[in-house]
């Protein structure tokens, strides 16, 4: 069991991860990626049970599919920190002959990616396929898969919501990365999600709500969610965060969804996240 | 050997033989898994569904969260196969199939029913004649297109000791069933059905058929035909088709596909590049079908076993 405190300084080494990254491949998504790192820190530091000696069948462990597949940056650093492969690996992301692509995959054989994602709305349903070969295996451990809220207007997440219901994947805890921003603006202007909550309770799922930003929220929401398996009813957790969140000029804007800071702009950023691990 | 196997005795619809090849595997793979898009009935699944109710997914009418799904189901080590027609399984989840399968590298073998112009009097909305276009330009993914019911259930048992994805295309009409039970189904491997001298006839799915009369008729006036099947597209066989090719000097191919994107494409590609000469491709003109009897509708869009015999005639008379 991990400290909230010692999460949060995990997170913080995570969001230097992160900028350095992008920065240095001068491209990449950082505002969703910084928005998120609470929910992954808790995740791959004290809520999953998983093993960075890496198996794709996943048997006998908690697994992680990343629908929203653009914020591999900190996916990669936690990847990375948790031991799946050595933290130095993260200087290529993005570079020719890495295995750290733009967009999360399996093809170059990066540890820790099950499915590659990127195109939206298709890795919820990888994740309810991997619930259900869990409950084939009469394995106990649970799915998580985490999707953008811009990445709700692909049809094909609604046909995963009636087919998890349907077939009562109760060992899958989806999170939406609800911070209201897209690629053009936020999500109001871009097609409103109208009441989130009333849709997702409506199709059938349990439905619990937590401070993305907020470390002790995340960790009991994460917990709450646990809580709420086995019950016949899939489980999302609709997850408040501020787009950008620890680097201040990149706040709750959609303007950082995926551009790169240039040198000034990575060390001003730089300067607000404490190096608690030590960079790669 | 040509005659013999003109004599078949019963008809019945490749997609006969993938519903029974499924259940069969049901029986011996437990790996084997399952899923539907509200058609299971077309795709005769309802045998594997009855015996082996938890391991089939029924998916309703969303094709794209069930190539998902299979995707997970094939992660999490098992084998799905997927059902439904092969419009639904191929243009309508391009990207799922793209991204989630074949650049993922899962193991899901994705089995289209009622393909190409003999669906008949549903029309051109059904029936796809790009399908094996779309799949075989995806890297690393195999495609196979049976030419009876005995050999759809040969592919589908096939598949399920091959690890990678795939496509398998089959059909909705009742077809003679001429395979001879003793030859074997190996993927990736021509089969020489009838030897011939004077041109080399490569053919897949229900064409084969149709290539088989044509050389009757063509045995008649002289022309000796080597009829070769060719039921997976992808990888294709290129030993079998460069050695008969080069000994006949003439090819011809008959596919119920497009033109571009179909097996006579991936040939003429070959034999460009290894041993030009000259080659006549049966098969549909850029055009979209029509609702009409299958048969009738071979003839309008020039599958016919007729089109077979222009082309052999075609191909002899071009230097």
């Amino acid at each position: 069991m991990t400290s909230i405190e010692d999460l949060k300084k995990t997170a913080s080494q995570v969001r230097r991860d992160i900028v350095r990254m992008v920065h240095k491949a001068q491209s990449g998504h950082p505002g969703g990626s910084l928005g998120c790192t609470e929910f992954f820190t808790a995740l791959y530091f004290s809520e999953m049970r998983h093993n960075p000696d890496f198996n794709m069948d996943g048997k006998g462990e908690d697994v992680f599919v990343l629908s929203n597949g653009h914020i591999s940056p900190v996916f990669y650093s936690v990847l990375a920190r948790s031991g799946y492969f050595d933290v130095k690996e993260l200087n290529t992301f993005r570079e020719i002959n890495s295995r750290l692509q733009g967009h999360p995959a399996t093809h170059e054989g990066l540890p820790g990616v099950r499915v590659a994602t990127g195109s939206l709305g298709q890795g919820l349903s990888v994740g309810v396929g991997l619930a259900l070969s869990k409950k084939l295996n009469n394995d106990d451990r649970f799915v998580y898969a985490l999707t953008g809220d811009g990445e709700l207007q692909e049809g094909q997440i609604w046909e995963a919501l009636l087919f998890a219901a349907h077939h009562q994947v109760d060992n899958l805890i989806v999170t939406v990365d609800w911070n209201g921003q897209q690629i053009d603006g936020p999500n109001d202007e871009v097609i409103s999600l109208g009441d989130l909550r009333a849709k997702w309770l409506s199709f059938g799922w349990k439905v619990l709500e937590m401070e993305g930003n907020d470390m002790e929220s995340v960790v009991k929401g994460l917990k709450a969610a646990k809580a709420e398996t086995g019950k016949g009813k899939p489980v999302v957790i609709l997850m408040k965060t501020d787009m950008g969140y620890g680097v201040d000029f990149m706040q709750g804007t959609h303007k950082w969804h995926g551009i790169a800071p240039n040198d000034d702009q990575a060390e001003k950023a730089l300067a607000q996240l404490e190096e608690t691990l030590g960079d790669y | 050997m040509l005659k013999q196997l003109l004599k078949y005795t019963e008809k019945k619809a490749t997609r006969d033989g993938f519903g029974d090849g499924l259940f069969e595997l049901g029986q011996k793979n437990e790996n084997v898994v399952a899923l539907c898009a509200d058609l299971a009935g077309s795709l005769k699944m309802n045998k594997f569904i009855d015996h082996y109710p938890k391991r089939f997914f029924q998916s309703g009418v969303a094709e794209a969260n069930m190539m998902g799904v299979a995707a997970g189901l094939a992660t999490g080590g098992f084998i799905p196969f997927t059902g439904t027609f092969a419009n639904f399984s191929t243009g309508r989840v391009f990207d799922q199939i793209r991204q989630s399968i074949a650049y993922s590298h899962k193991n899901v073998k994705i089995c289209a029913s009622h393909a190409g112009i003999t669906l008949g009097e549903d029309g051109a909305t059904h029936q796809i004649l790009e399908d094996i276009g779309m799949m075989k330009m995806l890297p690393g993914m195999t495609v196979i297109n049976p030419c009876d019911y005995r050999q759809t259930k040969a592919a589908t048992l096939a598949l399920a000791d091959h690890v990678g994805p795939a496509y398998l295309r089959f059909g909705r009409p009742g077809w003679p069933v001429f395979m001879p039970e003793n030859i074997p189904f190996e993927i990736g491997k021509g089969i020489l059905l009838n030897p011939g001298k004077d041109v080399s006839i490569f053919a897949t799915g229900h064409l084969v058929w149709n290539a088989l009369l044509a050389a009757d008729q063509l045995e008649k006036e002289g022309i000796s035909c080597e009829i070769i099947n060719i039921h997976t597209i992808k990888p294709l066989d290129e030993e079998i088709i460069l050695e008969s090719a080069a000994r006949t000097g003439k090819v011809v191919t008959a596919e119920e596909h497009q033109l571009a994107g179909g097996l006579g494409e991936s040939i003429a590609s070959l034999l460009g590049r290894k041993h030009p000469m000259p080659i006549e491709i049966v098969a549909v003109n850029d055009s979209f079908g029509e609702s009409g009897k299958p048969m009738d509708l071979m003839k309008k869009y020039g599958l016919d076993v007729s089109d077979v015999v222009a082309a052999v005639k075609r191909v002899l008379s071009r230097p």
